[in-house]
């Protein structure tokens, strides 16, 4: 029994046997060649075909993990066509004629030395992507295909460190967690386990050498260890946790395709919070009824300029086919505070939770909202599209937004442009606009509360401040009390209310939000069928 | 030959992604282009040079643009610096 403490990069536990994935950097050798430009020509075509590799890579990357997961793969192939690196396996192969493997290895170790030397983090991480790179060259030349892990029985993954480009080609069924002896929850690697919902372990210090594939592990991403050859108790104990977590997934599968009513017959909507594009197999497999709350901001950030329309109408218009009719509620952007893309130009702010953000950009910067408003329109015509403006405090402010929005309808009819009229609602999200909210429900369609900064407003509490611990009551009576308010406000003028910041997803408070009337709840995928559960087992009016 | 200094405002610095795409503008351009922090210089048409200058925010680096179409060059670079980084 070996057991190691490391840090838990996804909580879940597992018990399944480990596949050693090991390094192959080591394997190469120092040949003398007598025709340099030939060997030069095979670097050349290798090259090609690991560009066309990563170029696939970047492409399953960009489903299963999206944009910014996905970007170093295009990183990597501008890295392969560097003239200094490929200069100097040149040179190598001419002056010392030695074959095209060698001289890669050779230049790999230079280059990554140098990012190593750096003292700066983030470029010293860097010299794994030279190695990643110019691993998969040598890959290539030597004819060895990648370890093919498309035979491999579901394994705990084992490894000294696993590039990014070793990650996102794993065949997700087929692995069970992973452990690493370094990296850093930073590291691609992690972001992407993150994002693939792989129970993970990285920084465990033991020995490779000691690990063999078939060996039996125990990942506990909630203790954060794991225990190679564990011994019966252990394995009972890992047995029962994980029986534990099936039993609770088996529990929800019965959920699905059932409806959201509570057994004295009030039916409410439970609809998915999503990111981006990539969300919506999860809304679809957790089977949410619509998605409450597309953040539209990851249409901005992680770039350097601002998304064309173009690019906007085919992300909106994806999710509104995929979702084949449901209810889709885009929210429009809300840059600004803690999110932020440096080509907006913000500028620092000695508040920004209370700055320049959001709606205020929108209506201070009209080209932009414009741009915006344009792509959703006319992606209404592919399905069920509503629209969402966040931040609102007055009245003002919604009848200006909707007199732009008037100007982008006579825009795109004069050009002879379709677009169906959407659903507007706003985001009950600032005390000012919980007290005269019934003012605005005789504006808008719906109102949905965005509880995290409307708890943060109103008990006056930096959510990252964490001094401030003590004083968090995210069940504060001043916060139940306002949501009662809104909801009574929206159903006095006949619209819906509902929920979709992470008070949404309380489940300590479910039952309280059905009771006071809110028609729906917007909440993590993963989170949909258990507050199904939720509202199918209450019965709120004690018949 | 054109010259202007840019102080990076980038938080990051000039890490893989915006070098990536500084690399692709420095392309485009016939002109040499060379940046010059505190003494280490890099082509701008190479991935790897341009991130081994390690460049963090706040710091300033000095682009020399020498060549035919340096006028153009000495236009977009400025303002693809101003831009991204």
């Amino acid at each position: 029994m070996m057991q190691y403490s490391g840090k838990s990069v996804y909580r879940g536990i597992v018990l399944g046997p480990v596949f050693v994935l090991k390094n192959h950097d080591t394997q190469v050798r120092r040949r003398k060649i007598s025709d340099a430009e030939a060997e030069i020509e095979e670097v050349r075509k290798a090259g090609i075909k690991a560009r066309e590799q990563l170029k696939k890579l970047y492409d399953k990357a960009i489903k299963e993990v999206g944009e910014s997961g996905a970007a170093i793969f295009e990183v990597h192939q501008m890295m392969l066509e560097d003239e200094d690196y490929l200069d100097s396996i040149h040179n190598m192969i001419r002056t010392q004629m030695v074959n095209a493997a060698y001289a890669v290895a050779a230049t790999c170790d230079n280059f990554a030395e140098m990012f190593s030397g750096m003292d700066d983090d983030y470029m010293k991480a860097r010299a794994a992507d030279v190695k990643d790179i110019s691993n998969r060259l040598i890959r290539i030349l030597e004819g060895n295909e990648e370890t093919d892990l498309s035979s491999m029985e579901p394994s705990v993954i084992v490894a000294d460190d696993l590039s990014p480009s070793e990650t996102v080609q794993m065949d997700k069924e087929k692995i069970l967690g992973f452990v690493t002896v370094h990296g850093s929850t930073n590291s691609h690697t992690a972001i992407l386990a993150r994002t693939m919902n792989i129970p993970a372990l990285i920084g465990a210090p033991f020995n490779i050498e000691e690990i063999h594939t078939g060996m039996m592990a125990v990942v506990d991403g909630y203790k954060g260890e794991v225990i190679f050859e564990p011994d019966e108790e252990q394995c009972a104990q890992a047995k029962a946790k994980m029986e534990e977590e099936q039993e609770k997934l088996r529990l929800l599968e019965g959920m699905k395709g059932q409806k959201s009513i509570t057994k004295d017959g009030r039916s409410v909507h439970i609809y998915a919070n999503i990111g981006n594009v990539g969300d919506v197999g999860y809304v679809l497999e957790n089977d949410a009824e619509g998605i409450g709350l597309f953040r539209s901001e990851f249409l901005y950030l992680g770039r350097d300029s601002f998304p064309t329309e173009e690019e906007q109408f085919q992300a909106y218009k994806q999710v509104a086919q995929m979702m084949a009719g449901k209810k889709v509620i885009i929210r429009t952007l809300d840059i600004g505070a803690d999110k932020q893309a440096d080509y907006f130009n913000l500028g620092k702010e000695d508040n920004p939770a209370m700055g320049y953000r959001a709606i205020r950009i929108c209506l201070k910067q009209p080209d932009i909202f414009k741009t915006q408003l344009r792509a959703l329109l006319r992606a209404t015509m592919f399905g069920n599209i509503s629209i969402m403006y966040p931040m609102i405090t007055a009245v003002e402010e919604v009848q200006r937004i909707f007199e732009i929005v008037k100007e982008v309808q006579k825009e795109l009819d004069d050009a002879g442009i379709p677009y169906k009229y959407p659903e507007q609602g706003i985001m009950i999200e600032t005390p000012a606009a919980v007290m005269v909210s019934d003012e605005l429900a005789r504006l808008v369609d719906f109102f949905s509360i965005g509880t995290n900064d409307l708890t943060q407003y109103t008990l006056a509490i930096d959510r990252q401040n964490e001094k401030l611990d003590d004083f968090y009551n995210p069940h504060h009576k001043a916060i139940l009390r306002m949501i009662k308010m809104v909801a009574e406000s929206a159903h006095r003028h006949q619209k819906w209310v509902g929920i979709c910041g992470e008070l949404g997803a309380d489940l300590d408070l479910t039952e309280e939000f059905v009771t006071m009337g809110i028609d729906e709840l917007s909440v993590a995928p993963s989170m949909v069928l258990k507050i199904r559960k939720a509202v199918r087992d209450m019965n709120i009016s004690g018949e | 030959m054109k010259k202007f200094s840019y102080t990076v405002k980038d938080e990051v610095g000039i890490h893989a992604r915006p070098a990536g795409l500084l690399v692709k503008e420095a392309k485009k351009y016939a002109s040499k282009i060379v940046i010059d922090k505190d003494g280490k210089t890099a082509e701008a048409g190479k991935l790897m040079a341009v991130m081994g200058l390690g460049v963090k925010c706040g710091q300033t680096v000095e682009v020399t643009i020498t060549g035919e179409d340096e006028d153009v060059a000495y236009e977009a670079l400025k303002e693809f610096f101003e831009n991204n980084l």
